[in-house]
């Protein structure tokens, strides 16, 4: 089995947020970056197919060279060989076009991404591919497992899960529950080591358009002081709560 | 030209979001001037669709698809748009609108924006503003292609009432096989318990509940208020709550109406996925927790003592309010 993950280079979950050039930038002084963690836990499940079942794991990213660390650790955790696409990520329906290429000459089965990078939260690229591909997609997965040419996924759903099966090629969206948070690997020294002579290969974008455009960022108002209540004046929390914030 | 939406309903009824919806995609066709055809699947009647300006219903009844099925689903909306000449769709940002719409976005060679939070900031072109980098930011996006798609966070817009006459209209998608490519197996949903999606109130824990045999006096509290529980990462990654309870940046979102917090510090992730609901409650021991610069209402002190005496409360109050 031939696998593909497609990994988002995002600012690490503890980053403030800031942006400059007039709000219209996203500000990436100080910013630690890391492999997306939905992407994560969808690597760290590509990995057990790896040594349950002897897939070859490749991982993708889109962007400039800045992202080429965050390929080298997903290389460090054991994928075997990282494909870079030399171009800006811009829209959602650019990216998937570029994934949707490498997909295509490679010939994978399953390709696996989170289902949204914490960035700008599109969570529409694993779908796009799919659709630009005509592969089955199953989006929110929390358990894959994978027999011969056929899956059998579990799937989020609000307020429960649900049980699909399909067959590959096969794009999946994946959330923690794929595996487990215990799941994931820190990079070993050799892993480390052994990430510095795998092939990182550099190809060139397709030429495709984009559908949208961030044109301004803000931040959200700071909130209002907070209102503290006398752990033994309970009543007074219920009546803001009926009468301030109309809440109850 | 009608604004389409997607009216998401569950055993023949429209859920709240598909109220929620119609109300915004309303809201969108007095901007262009045109009005609001619904599509749903296997609902039975319009109901109260027409008391949120949705001039249409394209119904689409169909025993293939009682279960959701993704691509099918899209492909029919999709058809619903090219009939109704449809240049803008709105839909929410449940599990399964978020799942089909970009399967749809590319039928339609659409543009997506998801958690829009607002009406257009304008028509030409159409600009919107949703939350990006999990609630830290808004961004304003602009939609460049003919068709566009807009997923409406919950709750970010609420019901507006706007009556219009809703004609009917059986509407019979033509289907392929390839739209049931994938086989639904089984469906294992608590038929009564509240979701963290559906949920107006939201009731959550963390690590300062000291183990998962704490949690009876919070599903007490969930209870009285008719709540979803939820806790913190650290506490569904020590297993003492199941990770479809994780709300914060890597969990679920929570866009309720109150939310309440106990023994949650508030680390920036967990702020960052809570932020979108409207009034929050922290309940820590600690005043130096962060939680408490990010909420409306706090009470420090002890939760064990707190939260029972706080259910009682809410019991006398929900007794001499109903």
């Amino acid at each position: 089995m031939k696998i593909l993950v497609c990994i988002s280079h995002v600012p690490d979950t503890t980053s403030k947020i800031n942006f400059s050039e007039g709000d219209t930038k996203f500000d990436t002084a100080g910013v630690q970056f890391v492999i997306n963690p939905n992407d994560e836990f969808g690597l760290t499940r590509a990995m057990w197919f790896k040594e349950k079942q002897g897939a070859t794991v490749d991982v993708v990213n889109v962007g400039g060279t800045e992202t080429e660390p965050t390929l080298r650790k997903a290389l460090a955790i054991g994928a075997d060989t990282a494909i870079r696409v030399n171009t800006p990520a811009t829209d959602g329906i650019f990216v998937a076009k570029q994934i949707a290429k490498v997909a295509q000459d490679g010939g994978y089965d399953l390709i696996i991404a989170g289902r949204e990078s914490i960035d700008y939260n599109g969570g529409m690229v694993p779908g796009m591919v799919a659709g630009l591909i005509g592969a089955n997609f199953i989006n929110t997965c929390i358990g894959l497992e994978v027999e011969g040419n056929e899956a059998t996924a579990v799937r989020e759903i609000d307020g429960g899960k649900e049980t699909l099966k399909a067959s590959l090629p096969l794009v999946v969206g994946a959330q923690k529950g794929i595996v487990q948070e215990s799941d994931l690997k820190i990079p070993n020294m050799r892993g480390i080591m052994q990430a510095r002579k795998k092939p990182l290969n550099v190809v060139e974008p397709v030429e495709a358009g984009k559908h949208s455009e961030a044109v301004k960022f803000e931040k959200p108002q700071p909130k209002g002081d907070i209102k503290l209540i006398d752990p033994d004046n309970l009543d007074k929390l219920v009546d803001l709560l009926h009468n301030e914030a109309k809440v109850i | 030209m009608s604004v389409l939406v997607y009216t998401e309903s569950e055993e023949g009824k429209f859920k709240k979001t598909a109220f929620e919806v119609a109300s915004y995609a309303k809201g969108v066709a007095d901007m262009l001037g045109t009005e609001v055809t619904a599509v749903s699947f296997n609902a039975q009647s319009a109901g109260d669709l027409g008391k949120y300006g949705v001039s249409k219903l394209l119904k689409v009844n169909d025993s293939k698809l009682e279960k959701f099925n993704a691509k099918a689903y899209a492909d029919a909306i999709k058809q619903a748009a090219d009939k109704e000449g449809s240049k803008v769709i709105v839909l929410s940002q449940s599990a399964n609108a978020k799942y089909l719409a970009p399967l749809l976005a590319v039928q339609l060679e659409a543009g997506y924006a998801s958690n829009v939070v607002a009406l257009p900031e304008g028509t030409e072109p159409l600009e919107v503003k949703r939350t990006a980098f999990t609630n830290k930011a808004f961004s304003f996006t602009k939609l460049s292609t003919d068709v566009k798609i807009i997923g409406l966070s919950k709750n970010a817009f609420g019901l507006k009432e706007s009556q219009a006459e809703t004609t009917e209209e059986d509407f019979s998608p033509s289907l392929s096989e390839g739209d049931f490519s994938i086989e639904v197996v089984s469906v294992d949903k608590a038929a009564d318990k509240v979701t963290i999606a559906d949920a107006e109130i939201v009731v959550s824990g963390g690590r300062g509940l000291k183990g998962p045999e704490n949690w009876g006096m919070l599903e007490e509290l969930a209870e009285t208020l008719g709540a979803a529980t939820a806790c913190s990462k650290p506490v569904s990654d020590m297993g003492w709550r199941p990770h479809s309870e994780h709300v914060g940046q890597t969990g679920k979102p929570v866009a309720a109406n109150l939310y309440i917090a106990v023994g949650i510090s508030g680390a920036i992730q967990h702020l960052a996925g809570v932020s979108a609901s409207k009034t929050k409650v922290v309940i820590n021991n600690d005043p130096e927790a962060p939680f408490f610069k990010a909420a409306d209402y706090g009470v420090v002190g002890d939760a064990f003592e707190i939260v029972p005496k706080l259910t009682e409360k809410l019991k006398e109050f929900k007794a001499n309010n109903s």
